[in-house]
């Protein structure tokens, strides 16, 4: 019997479990695909939003702005790669202007911070490569990029060595109220992997949350999986731009944002089509269309021929769009956390550190005393300077041994991402923690060199290595297997 | 009496040449080619068309590590033995060290060539 | 305390690489390393298992390994230090123009070298789907020609069993026939453009051997499959390469493989500051394949994209010849205290052609004769290349047909060149040949 069973382990769930870590009980959480940040939380701006979009009085609101400021300092215990770069939201037209300050007015009643509108001259300060449009904007000095993947890794693996189990390949296919050997009531889980029971449940499903607040409530959810396709661009246009760049809704449409990511890429996007769905990550050549027309109302000459990958990603999004937290009236014990769309990633902690609270209050869990708020990121030969470099190789021989040359990604840090807790399994999740794959080449050269390291540490047949779990394998047999 | 259609590979015109044969597979006429380079090429695609053949196969006791040798017929086979051959190598291993020009397969598929290796494996 | 721990440093121990340190060595230049990434010498021609290579050097037909192993023996022979295992992190220069070199490995860990002069053999890479802007899914069974080549060529592993190719470059034609020997059956050969990036050759012995069919002119516009590829739908495409709805064609299948271009690794190059070619991915350089960085050289795929590797080898070697002249002239400076002087002479190019390498001139470095390589932008018949000089016509070649697949020459001798002392312009044209 679980105290707390958390269902996904995107960034919601495994912040929910990072901060429930530094409780005492029994926790797990199972997710349905072979690692952490599979969903949404894999495929989305990776942005932290400052918090004037979102309606005031809503949690949307609330916590977008708790989680921005909780972020810089996560990022420090938690090592991942975070940075406040601050946003522009631009008008491409005098009569969008107005709308600049009613954004600014719910901003500042949202609470943030630094918010200013400036003009055309300014604009070109803060932002040097901005096209010939836009006339104005709004400047939120608090808004910042993170790696999303990092984050989420973070959160899982801190919460792991804190003593959360985390169960992968585990699809919930049901769930109920139960009672256990006392009388006192619980739930039944039922996974592909067996029945599960547990005190508490957490609905952290991402676009599923629908399905399993469903099964449990009479008070029906609806989630539409609303998809947006993006474009990222290769390192060298790193620079380029400086700040998140959005754009204000007006005649062109709800426009894109284009933004650094953490790593010196550019991304742009998303698109938005309301889908049925809940897989269809698929792109479309309409959306790659609409994302370069978009982009060039920000940007004169942004390099697109420079686009390394496109992908896909979904958002959680809620018919009266807003976050849903906390119990379900109907189903004690039951919490959930759905219609996790933008700002999701930006609320992520501070949802983690409200349910888990609510959680230890219901279940009155004490402080977990050997609990340990930090955790050590991985080395990147790429960022080190060279005495670091040199001293890193010499107590780590295989931190010399390039694998990824795009990405400058070693062997070291490979092994490193499959060894640690909730260590790597597929090519995508050695990817996702190191980078290696993640560069210009898209994994060509290093692909089969990662295929070999995970198949030794894993101690299994190279055939059984996927990219992403399931059947996403990589190869299907040997040479001449049948001539 | 057939035609035969063929892409003449002498150089990035590429030809596109007809062979026109007759009922005893004898050449009766050979249209499209521009020189006769592509006459020559035709002619011998028709009779006795041949490839080399190159491959590659699993190596035990690599000192570095190596898993695969690669190797080629040491001269043309016929054309239409070339599954043969390959066929021939399905399931096989050679020990290490192997160094260019050993013969690792003596007459492959009763062609009466041989196969040798085309790397140094250590 | 010497200034410099080498002469020369060569960056990739491909055949550029190899063929580079050999015409240093050669022209007496002894102080060199040669430091390659992985852990053998040779390059992607390890994995080049098909013959073809060598006629024009050895005059007979070697297979990818074979060549190789040539060079590598040569450089052997010579005794050029080479680390292998070593990638190379950063290169700059300093205020006296020695190149610095940060490099790693296992058991040197973090290297710091210094070199009078460097040369940039670092190759070329495959352009990924992320760069095609190919819709639909993600899903595993994705693979550049390259990297399929290695898994089965180096690793004995099958990628696939149902495979459709998209583009007909040399290594997708060569894959489709390996892919096939090796027990897959390969649908099509799919191919954006009116025509084949691939050698003739390749596409008669590696897909009308086997009756793989080529379609050109057209893409894919979708993938399908969320885990594994489970199909492909091709569509033809007009001529601005733009699909045509209602021609869409479904293939079901469990890999795609890309051949759709290479692109040359220049960022350590770019590091550098050196002046790069829009066209050809790979920096700008004279006759004596300098950069726009003195003593800093280049040759074979990160220079530009070549389809022979015996004229990457000839490239190579005068890098490798013009990197040794330089250190002596280095040499010789510091003696006499006077630096020789430099002529940059643009190349100028029309009717056609893409780009030229070299893409200036200083005559008074020519030594025996100097060879243009190019490349056409369409295919073209029936035409003459033409070179001039202050608008003169002084040389004239005639073509059959050219083809944008197929890198041209032409040579210009020094005899000529010295018939026009104070030249002051150079152009190659291509005019109709009536």
């Amino acid at each position: 019997m679980y105290d707390v069973v958390i269902i996904g382990a995107g960034v919601t769930g495994c912040a929910i479990a990072r901060f429930l870590s530094a409780y005492r009980g029994s926790f797990c959480v199972l997710e349905r695909s072979e690692d952490v940040c599979t969903g949404t939380s894999k495929a989305n701006s990776a942005i932290i939003h400052a918090g004037f979009d979102a309606a005031h009085g809503s949690l949307m609101a609330k916590y977008n702005l708790l989680g921005n400021r909780m972020y810089p300092e996560l990022a420090k215990e938690l090592d991942f790669e975070y940075k406040n770069n601050g946003s522009l939201v631009l008008a491409l037209h005098e009569e969008d202007i107005h709308k600049l300050e009613e954004l600014m007015e719910n901003g500042r009643k949202n609470g943030v911070e630094g918010l200013e509108i400036v003009g055309r001259e300014r604009l070109k300060e803060l932002e040097p490569a901005v096209g010939h449009v836009p006339v104005a904007a709004l400047y939120a000095p608090t808004a910042g990029i993170i790696c999303p993947f990092g984050a989420t890794i973070a959160f899982a693996e801190n919460a792991c060595t804190n003593g959360v189990e985390f169960r992968f390949d585990t699809e919930v296919k049901g769930l109920g109220p139960a009672q256990d050997e006392n009388g006192e009531s619980c739930w039944v889980v039922q996974t592909a992997q067996g029945v599960i029971r547990t005190r508490t449940v957490v609905n952290a499903a991402g676009v599923y949350s629908d399905v399993l607040h469903n099964m449990v409530s009479a008070d029906k959810i609806h989630i539409t999986p609303r998809r947006g396709d993006y474009l990222l661009l290769d390192r060298k246009t790193g620079g380029y731009v400086k700040h998140t760049v959005f754009q204000v809704p007006g005649k062109f449409g709800k426009g894109v944002l284009v933004s650094p990511t953490v790593h010196g890429n550019t991304i742009i996007g998303p698109t938005a089509e309301d889908i049925d769905d809940k897989e269809g990550v698929e792109t479309t050549a309409e959306g790659f269309d609409d994302l370069m027309e978009k982009a060039g109302f920000a940007f004169d000459d942004l390099p697109l021929r420079e686009v390394i990958t496109s992908f896909a990603g979904l958002r959680a999004h809620e018919d009266r769009h807003d976050f849903i937290l906390g119990e379900v009236k109907d189903a004690p014990g039951f919490f959930d956390c759905a219609g996790i769309e933008s700002p999701g990633l930006t609320a992520a902690p501070a949802i983690g550190k409200e349910i888990a609270g609510q959680l230890a209050e219901k279940l009155g869990l004490k402080e977990n005393p050997d609990f340990v708020g930090t955790r050590k990121g991985f080395p990147d030969v790429k960022s080190l300077p060279p005495d670091e470099i040199a001293a890193l190789v010499k107590e780590k021989p295989d931190y010399g041994r390039i694998v990824c040359r795009c990405e400058q990604v070693s062997e070291g840090a490979i092994i490193d991402a499959i060894r640690r807790p909730l260590g790597a399994r597929s090519l995508d999740g050695v990817k996702r923690r190191v980078r290696a794959g993640m560069g210009r080449c898209q994994g060509g050269f290093c692909s089969p060199r990662i295929m070999d390291i995970l198949a030794r540490e894993w101690g299994v047949d190279p055939a059984d290595i996927t990219k992403a779990g399931g059947h996403s394998s990589v190869i299907v047999g040997l040479v001449k297997d049948r001539v | 009496m057939n035609t035969v259609n063929l892409t003449c590979i002498g150089c990035p015109l590429g030809c596109q040449i007809e062979v026109m044969m007759g009922d005893d597979n004898e050449i009766l006429l050979i249209t499209g080619n521009t020189c006769p380079r592509g006459e020559s090429y035709a002619r011998k695609e028709v009779t006795a068309p041949t490839r080399i053949v190159t491959s590659s196969v699993r190596v035990y006791g690599s000192r570095t590590g190596e898993r695969m040798v690669s190797l080629k017929t040491a001269s043309d086979i016929p054309k239409d033995r070339i599954m043969d051959v390959i066929r021939d190598l399905r399931g096989v291993a050679v020990p290490c060290p192997v160094r260019i020009g050993d013969v690792l397969f003596k007459d492959v598929a009763g062609t009466g060539v041989d196969m040798i290796a085309t790397k140094n494996v250590d | 305390m010497n200034k410099t721990d080498y002469d020369l440093i060569v960056i990739g121990g491909g055949p550029a690489g190899l063929a580079a340190a050999i015409g240093a060595y050669d022209a007496g230049e002894k102080n060199i390393l040669i430091l390659e990434r992985d852990t053998r010498l040779g390059g992607i021609l390890n994995q080049c298992i098909h013959n073809g290579f060598g006629l024009h050097t050895f005059q007979e037909e070697l297979t990818g390994p074979e060549y190789a192993q040539r060079f590598a023996d040569l450089v052997l022979e010579r005794g050029i230090e080479c680390r292998l295992d070593t990638m190379v992190v950063s290169v700059g220069t300093d205020a006296e123009g020695i190149k610095e070199v940060a490099a790693v490995n296992e058991t040197d860990g973090l290297l710091r070298l210094r070199t009078r002069a460097l040369i940039l053999a670092m190759g070329c890479r495959e352009r990924s789907r992320g760069a095609l802007n190919i819709p639909g899914f993600r899903p595993a069974g994705i693979f550049s020609a390259g990297t399929a080549q290695r898994l089965v060529n180096i690793e004995g592993y099958l990628p696939g069993r149902r495979v459709v190719i998209l583009g007909s470059g040399d290594i997708g034609l060569i894959m489709a026939r390996r892919m096939t020997l090796e027990g897959a059956k390969v649908l099509v050969c799919a191919e954006l453009m009116p025509y084949s990036g691939g050698l003739k050759r390749n596409i008669v012995q590696c897909l009308d051997d086997f009756g793989i069919p080529l379609r050109l002119s057209h893409t894919v516009v979708r993938i399908e499959g969320k885990e594994r590829v489970e199909g492909v739908v091709l569509a033809k495409v007009g001529s601005d390469r733009k699909p045509i709805p209602g021609t869409e064609e479904h293939y079901e299948c469990d890999t795609l493989l890309l051949s759709v271009g290479l692109l040359p690794e220049n960022e350590l190059t770019v590091g550098l500051g050196a002046e790069m070619s829009r066209v050809t991915g790979g920096p700008v350089v004279n006759e004596s394949l300098e950069t726009s960085v003195p003593g800093v050289f280049a040759a074979g795929n990160v220079l530009h994209v070549h389809d022979l590797v015996d004229y990457v080898s000839e490239e190579a070697k005068l890098a490798g010849e013009s990197a040794a002249a330089y250190v002596r002239e280095c040499r010789e400076a510091e003696q006499a205290g006077t630096e020789k002087s430099r002529d940059r002479i643009p190349v100028g190019f029309s009717g056609g052609i893409r780009y030229t390498v070299p893409s200036s001139v200083d005559p008074g470095r020519v030594r025996h004769w100097i060879k243009f390589r190019f490349r056409v932008g369409e295919v073209m018949t029936n035409r003459r290349v033409v070179l001039s000089i202050d608008g003169e016509s002084v040389l004239s070649r005639k073509r059959r047909v050219m083809a944008p697949g197929e890198m041209e020459e032409l040579v210009l001798t020094k005899k000529v060149l010295d018939a026009h002392p104070d030249m002051k312009s150079l152009e190659i044209r291509i005019e109709e040949d009536n």
